[in-house]
């Protein structure tokens, strides 16, 4: 960021620095008057009204609508993340497989989740365990959402496996070749633990995708913060429990987002694999 | 094999009875004019991340930051039970068009987000001696940016753009909390209603948006290769 910015702007002279002065106030001005344009319209329809807020600042609607609501958001984010990286070791690891047929069947497994919707799969799933009652009716939500995001997210996880050994350097592999290993001991040996420590950042900005997505479990009437919020705005103060949940959201995403900042730092002395977060360079996005 | 042509046939009445192509039509009009919407302001939002203005920068960081890491379900739900049924926004008389149109906001203003950092990636490929050549012309900042610094920062962007796009186009899915008459929601009840044939109804919507996805992989890696500055 900070050689970008020498980039594309010289060090200003006093006059290029008076005019970014100015456009700077115009542009304060511009915002703040934007920001003032719509308090003043949530204002006007009584939006700002003290008593719209003060119930989240009371113990009881936390103790009983927001605790318990990001409880399961946990709860499911948890369990899809433990799921789901399993899945993708597995995955990713049968994409580089010298067997041809594990290969390939893994990769058709992997391209056709990352294709279809993380929504679909859920409402599928949701319906599908409601009729074949293999689970409790109360958790049929709950595996509904897990086994969605774990499908998805775990066909992300086996991309980030995959393209974390392809971004090795070339002389990794043949250093593991010339000391006499097979493709599959320099790949186990050497490539895979290079690979996930390199890919940890990128793997915990799909923890972010999948505490995201886990909010999908509302349409499907998982009781997760969302449902829960919804619920408790419909007698009201809708407007508002919407934008605590979302503060919440984005107060744990951040927190994520920064540990995985973080580690790319650290890491990227204990590999040679490249540590900060990319996209997965192939068909569909981690988004 | 009798019970197999059963279950084929009852699968034929169960498409015949509803319109699975309108549905998908429908998610990719919601991809359209949200990807058209989001690369706009995408584009915007990323002029403003690197402008040398502090203001711009703060405001297009804030928005980035809020719009990322905000699930775009809570942003639909918002559109909808707040947006329209609360204040009252309406930007359409008729009442499925109204939807419709705060679905495309929702869509738009959540990948705007992820629009405005695949641009700023392709700005990271745009070598100095580029930004360095148009300032030593006199070039000032916009003319810059907008003869030498974008065109080629587009060419590098392509391929996360085309990211975004597919997610995009798997998320406008979740336009169905909008009552947006689209496949997920189709899909729905559709098994409610033919529950029989349930493995058959999610073989066909996940073919669907597989037909729809995969090309635009195909086209956007095409295109990023084609496009690519030889440097």
């Amino acid at each position: 960021m900070k050689i970008q910015q020498s980039v594309l702007f010289d060090a200003p002279g006093p006059k290029a620095q008076r005019r970014i002065l100015a456009t700077n106030v115009l542009g304060t001005i511009l915002f703040l008057g934007a920001a003032a344009f719509v308090l003043k319209g949530l204002n006007d329809q009584g939006q700002l009204e003290a008593e719209l807020w003060r119930p989240f600042l009371t113990a009881d609607v936390w103790q009983f609508t927001i605790l318990p609501g990001l409880m399961n958001t946990f709860k499911a984010a948890a369990a899809a993340i433990v799921t789901s990286v399993i899945f993708g070791l597995m995955f990713g690891v049968g994409r580089l497989a010298t067997n041809r047929a594990v290969r390939w069947l893994c990769g058709i497994v992997v391209e056709f989740f990352r294709a279809v919707p993380v929504l679909l799969m859920m409402i599928f799933f949701w319906l599908l365990l409601g009729r074949l009652q293999v689970v409790e009716p109360a958790d049929t939500p709950f595996f509904a959402v897990v086994l969605a995001l774990t499908l998805y997210n775990g066909s992300v996880i086996a991309e980030l496996v995959r393209s974390g050994v392809y971004g090795l350097p070339k002389g990794q592999r043949e250093a593991g070749m010339a000391i006499g290993m097979t493709r599959g001991q320099s790949l186990r040996n050497i490539e895979l633990p290079q690979a996930l420590v390199a890919m940890l950042p990128s793997l915990i900005s799909q923890f972010v995708v999948i505490l995201k997505d886990s909010a999908l479990g509302s349409i499907i009437t998982y009781s997760e913060l969302l449902r829960g919020m919804q619920i408790y705005g419909s007698a009201g103060p809708i407007l508002q429990a919407l934008t605590v949940a979302a503060v919440l959201f984005i107060i744990v995403n951040f927190a994520l987002s920064w540990v995985a900042q973080k580690l790319s730092g650290l890491l990227s002395s204990r590999t040679s694999g490249k540590t900060r977060p990319v996209s997965v360079p192939t068909l569909v996005a981690k988004v | 094999m009798d019970s197999l042509s059963e279950y084929f046939q009852s699968y034929l009445t169960a498409l015949e009875t509803y319109d699975v192509v309108a549905a998908l039509w429908v998610n990719i009009q919601l991809t359209f004019w949200a990807g058209l919407c989001s690369l706009v302001l995408g584009t915007i939002l990323a002029l403003m991340r690197i402008s040398p203005v502090p203001s711009f920068r703060w405001a297009g960081t804030a928005y980035v930051n809020i719009f990322r890491n905000t699930p775009l379900t809570i942003i639909m739900v918002f559109c909808i039970l707040v947006a329209i049924f609360q204040l009252q926004l309406n930007l359409s008389s008729d009442f499925n068009f109204n939807f419709f149109l705060w679905a495309i906001i929702g869509l738009s203003v959540y990948h705007a987000a992820f629009v405005c950092e695949a641009i700023r990636s392709g700005v990271n490929t745009v070598p100095l001696g580029q930004a360095e050549a148009a300032r030593a012309i006199g070039l000032s900042f916009l003319p810059a940016a907008r003869l030498v610094i974008l065109p080629q920062a587009f060419r590098g962007a392509v391929a996360p753009l085309g990211n975004t796009l597919i997610a995009l186009t798997k998320n406008t899915t979740v336009a169905t909390v909008a009552s947006v008459a689209e496949a997920a929601g189709l899909m729905k009840t559709m098994i409610e209603f033919r529950p029989d044939v349930i493995m058959a109804i999610f073989a066909t919507f996940a073919l669907g948006f597989v037909i729809i996805v995969i090309p635009i992989g195909l086209l956007t890696t095409w295109l990023s290769n084609k496009l690519a500055v030889a440097r």
